[in-house]
């Protein structure tokens, strides 16, 4: 994968397929409140909704992001990602932890979508809609999920901050229930699940997220040039 | 020209036919087409698939037709090759075909206008983007549990050169199961064309070579069981073979010789 996607110091981490999901912590889900039972969703989700963030969507850090024309704020939806280190097909959640070679700092933008209902494919695979951290942080140095704090801001101010205390699907859930019906590879990315309705930043803006033993991701949110890129 | 990726004796080859059953490799070896293993023709990148493309398949589902293109993607774990194996677990009630036509892109850009979109196409091949109903859920529908699972989206067998297909807007599409034709429909009934898909994509994401547009498929749906043989066949562009089996075929070790043998 190369860096041409957007303008950055750094090239694209080499990272395999990154998958996502939403709604899986228990806040994002109080947020949905009752639209969860409501037409068109008609109960929360069952196996875990997922996306995927393309090639086109991976950056570095230092990365500047363009929006699509006409865009003019993303959603920051600062998260984990799970790193595969081994194929993984058909876990158990008692050994799904065997697969992880380890987990690395990510900013999963969106364009804010009030509707999960269809795949929101220009809402999350623009150019520019994934920087990853430089380093995947091996498992052991990584430190108890439960403990990690990340903390975004946007141009120097904090706006937000992320735990994963109260995940519906745990890392050994999540890997379990996803490796059921797809196999995920070494290099893939299965990202712990984003924010409903996480912070925005607007174009102009930069963004920076701490995240302790994780290291820290920063990039630059800029408009749609004009012309043709 | 239309060419294949194969396996065959150690090592992965390019391909072109020989004949109506046999295959030649680039230093002249001929193969039989049974006896290679045929893997997709391109290695795909980013895989774009649409749902209810044509009309007459968005009213089967009871739906009206969508506005902007519904677009949902694929990872490299569901693509599979001509002559596969996809697996129907044992808990699915209504797992159905879906002939496509699949536009493979052939360079990288962005902002492509309309106009100039089929310069970007490298060329064409056959899909069947199977779907297991039972899964469908209404989060980000069709949900990946029912469209992105293991080798359930056969590509192939060829990769046919733009340039080859005079007119892409009108490709007879066949689905047969046993023979038995179920499924019939043309290009024609597109809702968003091959240009307009290209413009739309390319308006907020880069393309580049080895993406694959699947373009819909048109009405016919069925239930396909453990054993059933499934061509999806495009005029001009090839015929697709795919052979469903059940967990315990899948998984077994010698599955391969008694999926042959059945």
């Amino acid at each position: 994968m190369t860096s041409q996607f957007s303008s950055s110091s750094l090239p694209a981490p080499q990272v395999g397929t990154v998958y996502g999901v939403v709604l899986n912590d228990h806040r994002s889900l109080a947020r949905f409140g009752d639209a969860l039972e409501a037409p068109p969703y008609k109960g929360a989700p069952k196996a875990p909704a997922m996306y995927l963030k393309p090639a086109n969507t991976i950056v570095a850090d230092g990365a500047t992001v363009r929006l699509p024309k006409g865009e003019t704020a993303v959603e920051i939806g600062a998260t984990v990602g799970i790193v595969i280190g081994r194929p993984a097909a058909r876990l158990t959640a008692d050994s799904a932890l065997a697969a992880v070679a380890g987990y690395v700092l990510v900013a999963d933008l969106s364009l804010p979508h009030a509707s999960y209902y269809r795949p929101a494919i220009r809402e999350k695979c623009f150019d520019g809609a994934c920087p990853v951290a430089a380093r995947t942080v091996p498992a052991a140095e990584a430190g108890r999920l439960a403990d990690l704090k990340l903390t975004i801001s946007v141009d120097g101010v904090a706006v937000g901050t992320r735990t994963f205390t109260e995940l519906v699907r745990d890392v050994p859930r999540l890997l379990a229930d996803v490796t059921e019906f797809m196999t995920l590879s070494v290099g893939d990315v299965l990202l712990l699940g984003v924010e409903y309705q996480a912070p925005q930043a607007r174009a102009g803006s930069s963004v920076h997220i701490e995240a302790g033993p994780l290291g820290t991701l920063g990039f630059n949110i800029q408009a749609a040039t004009e012309a043709a890129q | 020209m239309r060419r294949a990726r194969i396996a065959w004796q150690g090592a992965i080859h390019e391909a072109v036919p020989h004949g109506e059953q046999q295959l030649k490799l680039a230093d002249g070896r001929i193969v039989d087409e049974t006896e290679v293993i045929w893997l997709p023709p391109v290695v795909p990148g980013t895989v774009f698939a649409l749902g209810l493309n044509y009309a007459d398949h968005a009213k089967e589902l009871a739906f009206k037709a969508p506005d902007v293109p519904l677009v949902f993607l694929k990872g490299p774990n569901a693509i599979t090759g001509h002559r596969a194996f996809s697996r129907r677990p044992a808990d699915a009630s209504y797992m159905h075909y879906e002939c496509e036509l699949a536009v493979v892109i052939g360079k990288t850009g962005t902002r492509i206008a309309k106009s100039d979109a089929m310069d970007y196409v490298a060329g064409y091949t056959v899909a069947n983007d199977y779907a297991i109903r039972d899964y469908l859920e209404n989060w980000y529908r069709p949900n990946l549990r029912v469209k992105n699972r293991d080798a359930c989206t056969p590509l192939g067998p060829w990769l046919v050169d733009r340039d080859d297909v005079a007119d892409p807007t009108r490709l007879a599409l066949t689905t047969r199961v046993n023979g038995v034709t179920t499924q019939q429909g043309t290009t024609a009934d597109m809702i968003f064309d091959i240009p307009t898909l290209i413009e739309y994509l390319s308006s907020f994401m880069t393309l580049a070579p080895g993406d694959l547009i699947l373009t819909g498929t048109p009405e016919g749906l069925a239930d396909v069981k453990a054993g059933d043989v499934v061509e999806t066949e495009i005029e001009g562009i090839g015929c697709l073979m795919n052979t469903i089996v059940d967990d315990e075929t899948w998984f077994a070790n010698a599955h391969f010789d008694k999926a042959r043998t059945a």
